[in-house]
């Protein structure tokens, strides 16, 4: 872009001298390079071709092309186009319905010819303010292009550290391997002991069990009417053994092939219904959807991130994290199953006697091993996790020259009269109102996102907080070449999609030679 | 059974989308409804009392009895100008005054003699003047037959359903301890209630509950119904506004048509629900006349329509017709309001052209709109701040399309104090009014009726410390909960109230406000969420009248003071624009409509056309549905086609909920880009044709966009059509409205008619289904054959930028080879107009000549727009073109002649568009 365009500078520069001359030459709108096709006094033939028209048609306020090219310099087509010089600034093209619109267009005013518009040619100060800008542009271009430089070695040496670490770590995990080996063997030798006591324990109890509950078969045998209808054994639906509809012939199955049963024939009934009978009184059984666990989303992430002492919130932010996964593990209920039942039945039977000492002892001994173990295996995952984290770090995608990298686990921040807006780069946006209230999601990292050639200039955060009615929140942040790292603005151009704009010198391109710019404009 | 339960659980299911029905009323949960409706035809309690008739040279007056109650009421009959009968019923001497609605007519109609013809104990014969017209007075039961020769044109209580329930005192037998308290205190009730004949007292006439809320009903039972039989109708249409099909259905199997102004959530289609708007108009046609029944009241009201040939087949119809068995059909219409009187004006005819202008003779024509209003609008909820602002207007420059309004939703203002704009956002709106105004666009802000409850807030203190509010039932200051929380009514009925509101419009009261900023009333049905269905309690009071008396006239007055102030801050000088979503009869004097908050659906893109057209019978041209729809995502082929559809409906904006993503034209990738960039460019090329119709409009009140039976009253072809409609006379449009589309079927009428593709310029006979294939690029439109149409190519960004732009004319010829068409041009946004500042005239070709002659001599405009391109379609090749200017120049004229379509363009004659000129063709 920034070469054609020093091309049309360069031209007019050749121009100046005669410029007024040079452009009585051409038909109004005309640019320099189709000039040729313009010759005045010879047919002119429609730029696509398609007629040849008398000279004295072309800009004569009426279209007579329909490529618009015979009017350049009147609105007379629907689809021309004007060219204006703009001696001082930049040459444009606008569409000739801007001719003599009563707007000025071109800083020249060149459009407003016949419009009465009072345009101010203000193409000098365009062009004074262009060149301040780039200069100032090209300027921060360069001393962010500097720190980018430092940033590359940073990023270098950071990974070299990691990887350092990342090999120190693997040979602790090795350790920690070893060690949990042992106390696992150690584990075991003192279980082993322990649950021949437990099981010796039990089978006591259960003796004493089974004869309490013959005795309650009995009697709850003569609890049921004795003389059990067909019928109402069919309202028993728990009694359908292929759970398709419970028939007669199941019934009669369970009946032993009669439709009536006396009270002895019954017991025979009863030892084949009791297991399924549900009595009446008791209410059905509660089913507990069983909730999904929560998925491991990068959420979690954020306690690979070392904190930040330079931003108190974060520790604050990770509390609530915690908070967040007791929580989970709090709503996270079984489903009541037999166990409860077993329980139940347990407390109608009565209680187990409590352990001998010599039992206990055992017990004790197992559950330290036990606790040993577990406590080196749970380093051992951590460690896993470093590793992990490391392992990620060092793959992860921070630009060519990894220059991006400085922006990990940071986190940045913009305050507008309603929000704080947090960006914590590669992690997560959020929006947090001024005056209290809780803290929304706006995103988490997804993926760069700028346009194929220049893809590191935008990233993009998915899947933030749902909004009402609409799509999950998501921001794209915009980056432009600085030499502060800093939020400079957020919007939501539409409901729940933002848009952050950061600066950053890691986004900073080597500036073209600077000099020769400024020195073709200054001539200007 | 079955079958239906499966289908409500899938409406259930999967109806996130559709309205809350239980939120608003059936017939049977309003009271009234349910009480009158439970009346069957048959012998009329009513008498007339012959002896009691006075006619005078104006009016004839008659009392008639209810034989059952012996209440006593008053008739009146007035034969008004214009072929338009009034029959006025009112108690007569009630209790206290009934509410008889103020403000809607624009004068007292003027009159004309009613002449005694026969007299006899069953009745008077009366002649209605012209026509042979005669109205019959039968005495007993009471009924009014109004004949044209031997035919009779309509009926009224035929059926005998005119009930008028009559105040009364309130005789609790129930032991309600306050009422007793009451009536103990105020002995003269007892005494009247025992004069009363016993009559059913049924709990909900006195008090009436719905969902929480209840209904004081201090006046008791004061409902007024009316029946009228159309002989020889089979098709009605009007009463909107209801989001149904033109042709008005059949009652019988369900609720009647409600009338009734409301905020429904997210409407649903095809079925006689109140909406935002209600126009007690009904229009009545047939192959030989057509007639309507105005019906001037402004309470909740419920219209039954039955029909003795509704359900037959049309095999069955053909049987009928060849047996010679048939009855006559017949459509027999009901109208049912809570209170108020009978007052109701039936317009006789016996065109449709003549309905229009008997109409607009009541309560006015359309308002004529500033040129740039019928440009493209861009709004959206909530364009977030300035700089949002200046960025959509430049992407409107950006990708080269025109646009001329860009709008601010309720999120402009300071915490929705109508009046103020947000200090954060809009902290310089001035600023933002004058960039735009350098682009010579405009902005509409909205301003809605629901003032916050705020003692920090200029508006609301002056209105409470004047007085202003609405009070409740308690004689507090009524408030209700809408956008900004607690909110008070303005009581918009009082004059003095909105003579203050205009005043508020004043540059200098209005903060920030500029020449180019207009206004917007949205949520004044009025809008209450807390309210029974969601509007404001009946009890609710306005001065000495309940809510429920002038309940539909509430926006109507809304934007009438708002349109007002408008104009007062120009000194009168500058027409206003207001857009509104409730209306009622007359609304079309102060501005725009739009059909509220639809969705991005394709059914609600089809239903704007019939919703438009409806509007437009009843006077409102101003028309148009939010283009994309405001709730939900419009799909990008619904989106184009909604902008095509737009682009060729009375009033084009796109609008869009808060929640959904954005939808500027460009957001689409560059293909649907152009697409939608070529429709709005479309419709600017229309814009002189748009601006003469809007003029024959604010003269006639004849509809712009309208239904094709309106200019084929004979074709009984065109009597359902509402899937194209024409623009004017001349312009036939059938939008592609369906899903995936790859042709429309579109009805050209006319035998002996043709009709032009506008696009191609491809000729078609009328009088045939005529199958287009289509693209996503076409909008199938046609100009008529016999029709000239002047158009502007030259399309810039806004329409004001197009002012002084030359004309081309497409000339259409009929089989004939003859063409009319008029041109009307003035400064596109004063009142200059009515000081005869503008140039019409009318262009007609014949004989081969094309000519340009004045229509209003005495009219003066100055013009610079220059003719420079006429284009003559079904023409044949001259040999030469010969322009014959006003001083009798003589030159010739270039032309290019295209053989395969048959269309001759005429180069650059360049005639002032003002001048008196002729154009021959040898």
């Amino acid at each position: 872009m920034s070469c054609q365009y020093h091309h049309h500078l360069l031209l007019l520069l050749l121009l100046s001298v005669g410029v007024s001359a040079v452009e009585v030459q051409r038909p109004r709108g005309v640019p320099l390079s189709k000039r040729q096709f313009y010759e005045e006094g010879k047919p002119f033939t429609c730029l696509d071709g398609s007629r040849t028209i008398p000279f004295d048609r072309v800009n004569d306020d009426y279209c007579d092309c329909r490529d618009g090219s015979d009017e350049p310099g009147t609105a007379a087509c629907p689809n021309g186009s004007f060219h204006c010089t703009n001696a001082g600034f930049r040459p444009a093209f606008i569409p000739s319905s801007r001719i003599n619109d009563g707007i000025c267009d071109c800083c020249d005013t060149t459009d407003e010819y016949n419009s009465g518009a009072a345009c101010q040619n203000t193409c000098r100060e365009l062009g004074r303010k262009e060149r301040e800008s780039l200069q100032k542009m090209a300027e921060i271009a360069k001393e962010g292009f500097l720190l980018k430089q430092q940033l590359i070695q940073e990023a270098k040496r950071g990974l070299e550290d990691k990887k350092a670490k990342l090999g120190d770590v693997q040979v602790s995990k090795k350790d920690l391997e070893d060690k949990v080996e042992a106390l696992r063997t150690v584990k075991e030798t003192a279980e082993q002991p322990e649950k021949e006591a437990k099981e010796r324990h039990l089978k006591a109890w259960e003796d004493q069990k089974a004869l309490i509950r013959m005795e309650k078969d009995k009697a709850k045998m003569t609890e049921v009417t004795p003389r059990i209808i067909m019928a109402e054994l069919l309202s028993h639906s728990e009694l359908d053994l292929d759970s398709d509809g419970f028939t007669e012939t199941e019934a009669q199955g369970l009946l032993g092939g009669v439709d009536k049963v006396d009270t002895t024939a019954f017991e025979t009934v009863w030892s084949n219904i009791k297991d399924k009978y549900i009595s009446e009184m008791a209410p059905p059984p509660v089913e507990t959807p069983q909730e999904e666990m929560r998925e491991p989303v990068s959420d979690n992430e954020s306690e690979q991130y070392p904190e930040d002492p330079d931003i108190p919130e974060d520790e604050e932010e990770d509390d609530e994290e915690d908070e967040d996964d007791d929580q989970d593990d709090g709503d996270y209920k079984p489903p009541p199953t037999m166990p409860t039942q077993e329980k139940k039945d347990d407390d109608d039977e009565g209680t187990m006697p409590p352990y001998d000492q010599e039992t206990q002892n055992l017990i004790d001994a197992a559950q330290k091993a036990r606790d040993e173990f577990d406590e080196a295996e749970r380093a051992l995952r951590e460690v896993d996790d470093q590793i992990r984290n490391l392992e990620k770090e060092i793959s992860f995608d921070f630009g060519p020259s990894a220059e991006f990298a400085y922006l990990y686990s940071q986190c940045y921040e913009l305050t507008t009269s309603e929000y704080i807006y947090r960006l914590c780069p590669f992690n997560r946006v959020s929006q947090k109102p001024k005056y209290g209230g809780s803290e929304t999601n706006l995103g988490t990292w997804g993926k760069w996102a700028g346009p194929e050639d220049n893809i590191y200039s935008m990233m993009k955060y998915e899947h933030g907080t749902g909004c009402w009615q609409g799509p999950n929140r998501s921001t794209t942040v915009k980056l432009t070449c600085g030499k502060e790292t800093v939020v400079t603005s957020t919007s939501e151009p539409s409901r729940c999609e933002y848009l952050m704009e950061f600066t950053t010198p890691a986004i900073c391109h080597e500036p073209p030679s600077l000099d020769s710019v400024l020195h073709e404009h200054e001539e200007l | 059974m079955a079958p239906v339960l499966l289908l409500w659980l899938a409406v259930c299911l999967s109806g996130t989308w559709a309205v809350d029905r239980g939120n608003f009323k059936t017939c049977d949960q309003s009271a009234f409804c349910k009480r009158q409706r439970a009346l069957k035809p048959g012998e009329s309690p009513y008498r007339a009392l012959l002896e009691t008739m006075e006619l005078t040279n104006t009016r004839l007056t008659l009392q008639l009895i209810n034989d059952n109650n012996k209440v006593r009421l008053l008739l009146e009959l007035y034969r008004l100008q214009g072929n338009i009968t009034r029959v006025k019923i009112n108690e007569l001497k009630p209790l206290k005054p009934r509410y008889e609605v103020p403000d809607v007519l624009i004068r007292e109609p003027p009159t004309e003699p009613l002449s005694l013809l026969s007299q006899d104990e069953n009745g008077v014969v009366l002649s209605l003047g012209a026509e042979s017209q005669r109205v019959i007075v039968s005495a007993r039961p009471f009924r009014l037959d109004i004949m044209e020769g031997r035919e009779v044109l309509m009926s009224l209580n035929s059926r005998g359903l005119l009930a008028f329930e009559h105040l009364r005192m309130r005789k609790d037998t129930q032991a309600d301890p306050e009422a007793e308290k009451k009536e103990e205190a105020d002995p003269a009730n007892q005494a009247e209630a025992a004069k009363e004949e016993e009559e059913k007292v049924e709990d909900v006439m006195w008090e009436e509950t719905f969902k929480s809320h209840s209904d004081s009903k201090p006046n008791g039972p004061s409902a007024v119904s009316l029946d009228f039989s159309l002989p020889g109708v089979e098709h009605v249409y009007g009463i909107p506004e209801h989001a149904d099909t033109l042709r008005l259905k059949t009652t019988d199997n369900g609720d009647p048509y409600r009338l009734y102004n409301l905020d429904v959530f997210q409407y649903e289609l095809y079925n006689p629900m109140a909406l935002y708007g209600a126009v007690p108009v009904m229009l009545a046609h047939n192959a030989q006349r057509t007639t309507g029944i105005f019906w001037l009241n402004a309470a909740e009201t419920w219209v039954d329509i039955s029909s003795n040939t509704a359900g037959k087949t049309v095999f069955g119809k053909m049987l009928d017709y060849v047996q010679g068995s048939s009855e006559t059909p017949q459509t027999d219409v009901r109208w049912i309001s809570e209170s108020g009187i009978i007052d109701v004006f039936i317009m006789l005819g016996p065109t449709p052209n003549d309905v229009f202008s008997q109409y607009a003779s009541l309560t006015g024509t359309q308002s004529f709109p500033p040129l740039a209003s019928l440009g493209y609008h861009q709004c959206r909820w909530n364009y977030n701040d300035q700089e949002d602002v200046q960025s959509v207007d430049a992407g409107f420059d950006e990708h080269d399309i025109p646009y001329d309004f860009i709008w601010l939703d309720i999120e402009h203002t300071d915490g929705k104090r109508y009046f103020t704009w947000d200090p954060h956002k809009f902290a310089t709106p001035k600023e933002m009014l004058q960039g735009l105004m350098d682009k010579k666009r405009k902005m509409v802000a909205i301003v809605d009726p629901h003032i916050k409850v705020d003692s920090n807030y200029k508006i609301h203190n002056e209105i409470r410390s004047r007085g202003f509010y609405i009070k409740n039932k308690d004689g507090g200051d009524y408030e209700g909960w809408c956008w900004p929380g607690s909110a008070g009514y303005p009581d918009f009925t009082r004059a003095d109230m909105r003579a203050w509101w205009a005043s508020m419009f004043a540059y200098d009261q209005y903060e920030g406000s500029m020449e180019n900023l207009y206004t917007w009333n949205d949520m004044n049905e009025p809008s209450v969420f807390n309210g029974p269905e969601v509007t404001m309690h009946k009890d609710a009071m306005h001065g000495a009248w309940e809510h429920r008396d002038v309940h539909n006239l509430y926006g109507f007055y809304v934007q009438m003071a708002t349109a007002e102030g408008l104009i007062q801050r120009s000194g009168g000088v500058e027409r206003p624009f207001v857009l509104t979503r409730a209306f009622f009869a007359g609304s079309q004097r102060f501005g725009a409509v739009w059909t509220g908050d639809n969705a991005a659906e394709w059914d609600h893109l089809k239903i704007s056309i019939p919703m438009c057209l409806s509007l437009g019978l009843v006077g409102i041209s101003f028309c148009g549905a939010d283009v994309g729809g405001f709730f939900k995502s419009p799909s990008t082929e619904l989106l184009v086609r909604w902008y095509q559809t737009g682009a060729y409906q009375p009033f084009f904006r796109a609008h869009a909920h808060l929640d959904t993503p954005r939808r500027e034209p460009w957001l689409f990738g560059p293909e649907n880009t152009a697409l939608i960039r070529e429709a709005v460019r479309q419709r600017y090329t229309f814009m002189p044709y748009w601006y003469q119709q809007f003029y024959l409009a604010h003269r006639t009140g004849q509809p712009v966009m309208r239904p094709l039976w309106v200019e084929y009253p004979q074709d009984p072809a065109t009597f359902a059509l509402d899937d194209e409609f024409l623009i004017g006379r001349d312009l036939l449009v059938h939008p592609v409205t369906e899903e995936g589309a790859r042709g429309v079927t579109a009805y050209l009428p006319g035998k002996d008619e043709v009709w032009f593709d506008i696009h191609t310029f491809q000729k078609h006979n009328g009088a045939q289904n005529l199958y287009i294939p289509v693209t996503m690029s076409s909008i199938p439109v046609f100009q008529r054959g016999g029709s000239i149409i002047p158009r502007k190519m030259r399309v810039r960004r806004s329409s004001s930028c197009m002012e002084h732009d030359p004309y081309t004319l497409y000339v259409a010829l009929n089989p004939q080879r003859t063409a009319e068409g008029e041109l009307y041009i003035d400064d596109g946004h004063t009142f200059n107009y009515e000081k005869k500042e503008f140039i019409h005239r009318r262009l007609s070709f014949a004989n081969n000549v094309l000519s340009s002659v004045n229509l209003a001599p005495d009219a003066q405009f100055t013009t610079g727009s220059w003719i420079e391109r006429i284009v003559i379609l079904g023409a044949s090749k001259p040999s030469k073109v010969t322009l014959k200017a006003a001083d009798g120049q003589e030159s010739q004229i270039e032309f290019e002649f295209d053989a395969s379509m048959s269309v001759l363009t005429l180069r650059k004659p360049g005639m002032n568009s003002g001048a008196d000129w002729t154009v021959t063709l040898q």
